[in-house]
């Protein structure tokens, strides 16, 4: 008698029973082209938000700042390059996902696609951005994915100075002149809802969640994340003496959450449809480090053959 | 307008933490080059001290045992238990062996 295996019993179990997926395992096509999706454009995501820092490395207000920054936005191309790494257990290519990037058909976080104005944005990037990027990528270090778990541990650690950096640097701003106290909370005004977004629509409204939540990809609901996030940031808010732009911000007793106000999702599809100040800045920039550097990829290639000629002759 | 070849070939990372422990897989980097390959993962996978020796092997050289194979490839240790010392009995006054 022969007996039928049904591998998608088998995955489902191994989903069941908290067993991660590993590169070779056997994994619905839907699974694998989920995933392929969702790294590569977080992937995407790391390398595009090095954008907004950079444009503040040279205007660094002192040393310290400066080889903070600079650190920060080597990290970021790490991150980046650890989940194309995870993509490509999954048998796709990185160039190809990057083309996908830089022709439309995939995306990054709509975040990136709001300017970095003052100095005051640089901290208040580590502070919002990174932690909402944070409470995101902590759920997904539980993902069901092994590499990508992998690459989240590996993030997660490195992410928390990130954060702390961006803090410091809001504090300064808070806690000095008026002026700097003023460009502080003008940065708060700007990044606050646009970071609550981050976390994208309503679960009720999220094409991809209930079945990233049943293959166990995604571990919390976007409204869960988006709730722990505000909750945790509001008493750092006031620490620094800042105010939230939220009205309807207050502490509800009954839930144990702070109620909020209703975010703009208009203005998130408009943003993510093309329209926002940066989408084009982002992705010429992109393009144009990806054409620009092509003949230094050659090259190194050249070389590198070369190089494997001359030993083959000298050995000889 | 890019003439550009194909990309760069894969390469497995593989780092050891400190002596005495060994090598460790930690992902994979792209390079023209095995000397690239481990400059480049030096730059992406120890910028905070977490090795002291990378190895990198060209991802095509990898050789591994089917997942789907699993159960029948590992079966034969499965039923081995006198292989683990708790299958024999030793009486508790001879003391720790």
């Amino acid at each position: 008698m022969t007996q039928v295996r049904d591998f998608e019993q088998e995955f489902l179990d191994k989903i069941e029973k908290e067993v991660k997926i590993e590169a070779r395992d056997w994994m619905p096509d839907a699974y694998r082209k989920t995933l392929i999706r969702q790294i590569s454009q977080h992937a995407h995501s790391e390398v595009v938000g090095m954008l907004p820092e950079a444009n503040w490395i040279t205007r660094a207000p002192s040393l310290r700042r400066k080889v903070a920054l600079l650190a920060k936005v080597q990290d970021e191309a790490g991150h980046g390059l650890y989940l194309y790494s995870a993509v490509e257990t999954l048998g796709a290519k990185r160039e190809d996902t990057i083309d996908d990037m830089h022709e439309g058909r995939a995306k990054y976080s709509n975040i990136f696609n709001y300017p970095t104005l003052t100095w005051a944005d640089i901290g208040t990037v580590g502070w919002l951005v990174d932690g909402a990027a944070i409470q995101n990528q902590v759920m997904l270090t539980r993902t069901s994915h092994g590499p990508y778990s992998r690459a989240m541990v590996r993030i997660c650690k490195e992410e928390s100075f990130h954060q702390r950096q961006g803090y410091e640097i809001v504090m300064t701003l808070a806690q000095g002149t008026p002026e700097q106290k003023e460009m502080a909370q003008d940065a708060l005004n700007r990044w606050w809802w646009p970071s609550l977004m981050m976390f994208g629509p309503s679960d009720a409204e999220s094409t991809h969640s209930q079945q990233s939540l049943a293959w166990k990809i995604k571990r919390q609901g976007n409204d869960e994340l988006r709730q722990e996030f505000i909750d945790k940031t509001v008493p750092q808010a006031e620490y620094l003496g800042l105010t939230i732009p939220d009205p309807d911000l207050k502490w509800n007793e009954e839930r144990g959450h702070y109620d909020f106000g209703k975010i703009n999702w208009d203005e998130f599809l408009n943003v993510i449809k093309g329209n926002g100040p940066m989408n084009r800045s982002r992705l010429r920039a992109r393009k144009a480090a990806k054409d620009n550097g092509a003949w230094v990829r050659e090259a190194a290639t050249a070389y590198a053959e070369k190089k494997a000629k001359r030993k083959a002759q000298s050995a000889a | 307008m890019s003439t550009e070849k194909t990309e760069w070939p894969l390469w497995e990372v593989f780092i050891r933490s400190k002596n005495g422990l060994s090598h460790k897989h930690v992902g994979s980097i792209h390079a023209a080059d095995a000397e690239m390959a481990i400059e480049n993962a030096r730059d992406v996978y120890t910028r905070r001290m977490e090795g002291i020796s990378i190895w990198v092997v060209e991802s095509n050289n990898i050789h591994a045992s089917n997942p789907q194979d699993k159960e029948a490839f590992f079966d034969p240790a499965n039923d081995k238990i006198y292989r683990h010392p708790t299958f024999y009995d030793i009486p508790d006054e001879v003391g720790h062996m």
